[in-house]
């Protein structure tokens, strides 16, 4: 075990499964020369050199129709979204071409692809900067969508992700780049997509959580220890496929669950993660599910309202003392 | 018995059994096209049918420079393109019927037909999609040190959309062996290229971003097989990539639901353009050269017709692809809701 930052384990990543497969290649803004925007690819260029370390000129849709057309025939393209936000130009590749291509193609070419990059809220960026992507993804049959939380998944997921043979949007986080944790060395270090975990155990309540928004879990499910709560906090870490059974197996021993999420609450991913429980644990539960969500609001730039877009540490400790209250515990 | 020309005036290097291809690769498409038309109306194709008649000589053209290993892509009204590099004509019908044994085992129709066993990259149907996978092509081509050239086909449609000066400019930065050749044929759907483009000498955008670019006949499939054969040796021996204009024409609508026309070009527009039919004035210059004589033509016809007879019979014959199968091919390993 090493202790690296989650930047670090994806730069390792990187370099472990570019020196493991020579079909694998990186691409994107800045990737190169610049060695990143927030430096995921520091050193790529000197390792592997401009072949494989692509710098492009600003065309999202261009560069990532190259990573489609490049892995049909046989590549494995890393496609750097500087920030998620600027997949949206790209959207079209991905939504009616990238995940599509196995499907229309009954089966014939594959599109192993990832398209990774930083989004969800960050430091003052205001709206077109600062907001959580997932949504646009997931709801698309064919993609897969990861978001790891800390450095020894940022590493097994992005190594499991440029593995995997479709397309996978793996969408990391500008506030977590710097989050220092222990990664194993070992190159074969894998984390399984679409395999939730338990990041902590508990008996009273369920909070599914995942990036910046699990930390906040992890610290309320601390606080109401000390109350004597016990909290069991589930980290999905990947949303699609979604490993609904960690989850539904941890609302059945519990019986009570708040989920998380930094999005916007409409038709979020906790509407689905609250369905789902509903649907298949209904008579387990003590208490109905608890939905803290991002404001339905675009990101504002002015401090004191970015604060009050994302869920804060206060408004998810109500509502587990809410689902826990209605219990009468 | 008309009046035998001089071979060189045909074209050099043109002898009976490229003229029999030729002339057997249109006919070909002319009648898949046709049985196709005859099938919607039967109830037998759904959805959208976008087709080829009149634009033939451009796909029988360009594929007979290609290499096996050679990779075409194209948009929407692809049947030709598909049929032309090689695709089986039954395996094409029984996937506009959306049958098991269709290429895509009915998942794909009309608009997206997919060949990997000819190195046909598909049928795409958002217009300028496929215009950067074709670049990304020509990147593996060039990243593997292979000397494939990848051909995309796309309409004049394309051209506004900003996925095509992408495209350009990408294959021009990187010098990459993709050879764009753009069948103009003069609407994009019913909107003309006087009404869409600024510059409606569509060859010049090439010029624009520096990569060798020309204005072909899409009517004369010698005219085509010359323009893009030099084209595909540049991109073979140099990695140089091309925009080829092929001047053509849709005799029919844009889709099945347009089946006159009539609204946005005039009647009369229609019938002087089908003077230019490509496969009329192939064989009649086939003949005229003794390349070809009638009794062989009227063989290949048979040839032909017999063949998509017999697509059809196997896209009748074929059963619809088992309930299961809306989730197979979602995701590679099988996995289907996920």
């Amino acid at each position: 075990m090493a202790v690296l930052t989650y930047r670090e384990a994806l730069n390792q990543a990187l370099r472990e499964e570019m020196r493991r497969d020579p079909r694998v290649f990186v691409i994107g803004e800045e990737v190169g020369l610049y060695e990143g925007a927030y430096k995921v690819t520091q050193g790529l260029l000197k390792e592997f050199g401009p072949r494989r370390v692509v710098d492009t000129p600003i065309c999202e849709s261009g560069f990532t129709g190259v990573g489609i057309g490049a892995a049909m025939v046989g590549l494995r393209p890393v496609v750097e979204m500087m920030t998620f936000n600027f997949a949206l130009v790209a959207i079209d590749q991905i939504v009616n071409t990238a995940a599509k291509i196995h499907y229309m193609s009954g089966g014939q070419y594959r599109v192993p692809l990832v398209i990774r990059g930083p989004g969800g809220p960050a430091a003052q960026l205001a709206a077109q900067h600062s907001q959580s992507m997932e949504s646009y993804f997931y709801h698309v049959p064919g993609l897969k969508v990861v978001r790891p939380a800390t450095p020894a998944d940022a590493k097994g997921l992005l190594k499991s992700s440029i593995r995997d043979d479709n397309p996978v949007i793996f969408i990391e986080s500008e506030t977590l780049y710097n989050v220092k944790g222990e990664v194993p060395e070992d190159p074969e270090f894998l984390v399984p997509l679409g395999r939730a975990v338990v990041r902590r155990e508990g008996t009273d309540a369920t909070i599914v959580a995942y990036m910046g928004m699990l930390y906040r879990a992890l610290e309320v499910a601390e606080d109401l220890a000390a109350e004597g709560i016990s909290v069991e906090v589930v980290d999905p870490r990947t949303l699609r496929p979604m490993d609904a059974e960690t989850i539904i197996g941890s609302v059945r021993k519990t019986h009570r669950a708040v989920v998380v999420e930094a999005g916007a609450g409409f038709a979020g991913m906790g509407s689905e993660i609250a369905a789902f429980i509903t649907e298949r644990a209904f008579d387990d539960l003590d208490a109905p599910v608890e939905r803290v969500t991002g404001a339905n609001a675009p990101m504002p730039y002015a401090r004191n309202l970015e604060k009050l877009k994302t869920p804060s540490k206060e408004r998810i400790l109500a509502a587990v003392r809410r689902v826990c209250g209605a219990n009468g515990g | 018995m008309a009046k035998a020309v001089p071979r060189e005036r045909v074209a050099p290097g043109v002898d009976a059994e490229l003229a029999r291809k030729l002339l057997g690769g249109m006919l070909l498409i002319r009648r898949f096209e046709e049985k196709a038309a005859e099938a919607y109306a039967l109830g037998k194709i759904g959805g959208f049918l976008h087709l080829y008649v009149g634009e033939e000589a451009v796909a029988v053209g360009a594929s007979s420079v290609l290499r096996p290993d050679d990779y075409a892509i194209s948009a929407y009204r692809e049947h030709g393109h598909c049929l032309a590099k090689g695709a089986d004509p039954r395996r094409v019908m029984a996937e506009l019927f959306g049958r098991r044994d269709g290429l895509s085992k009915g998942k794909g129709g009309s608009m997206h037909l997919f060949d990997r066993s000819v190195n046909f990259l598909g049928g795409h149907a958002i217009v300028g999609s496929h215009l950067p996978a074709a670049a990304g092509v020509g990147f593996a081509i060039k990243y593997q040190g292979g000397d494939q050239v990848c051909v995309c086909y796309f309409g004049d449609g394309a051209v506004p959309q900003g996925e095509f000066h992408e495209s350009m400019n990408l294959v021009a930065l990187w010098k990459l062996p993709v050879v764009y050749i753009c069948e103009n044929n003069r609407y994009a759907m019913g909107t003309s290229t006087e009404r869409a483009l600024a510059q409606t000498e569509i060859w010049r955008f090439g010029q624009t971003y520096g990569i060798p670019s020309e204005r072909v006949d899409g009517m004369d499939v010698l005219a085509i097989r010359e323009a893009v054969g030099r084209a595909v040796a540049r991109a073979r021996a140099t990695s140089t990539p091309s925009l080829i204009e092929a001047d053509t024409y849709r005799f029919r609508g844009h889709s099945m639901r347009d089946p006159a026309g009539a609204v946005y070009r005039t009647r009369e527009e229609v019938e002087r353009e089908k003077q230019r039919d490509p496969i009329v004035l192939f064989r009649t210059r086939a003949l005229a050269a003794g390349l070809l004589t009638e009794d062989e033509v009227r063989a290949l016809e048979k040839d032909v017709s017999d063949r998509i007879d017999e697509a059809v019979a196997f896209a009748d014959a074929s059963p619809e692809p088992p309930a299961e199968w809306l989730f197979t091919d979602i995701y590679t390993d099988g996995s289907g809701e996920a």
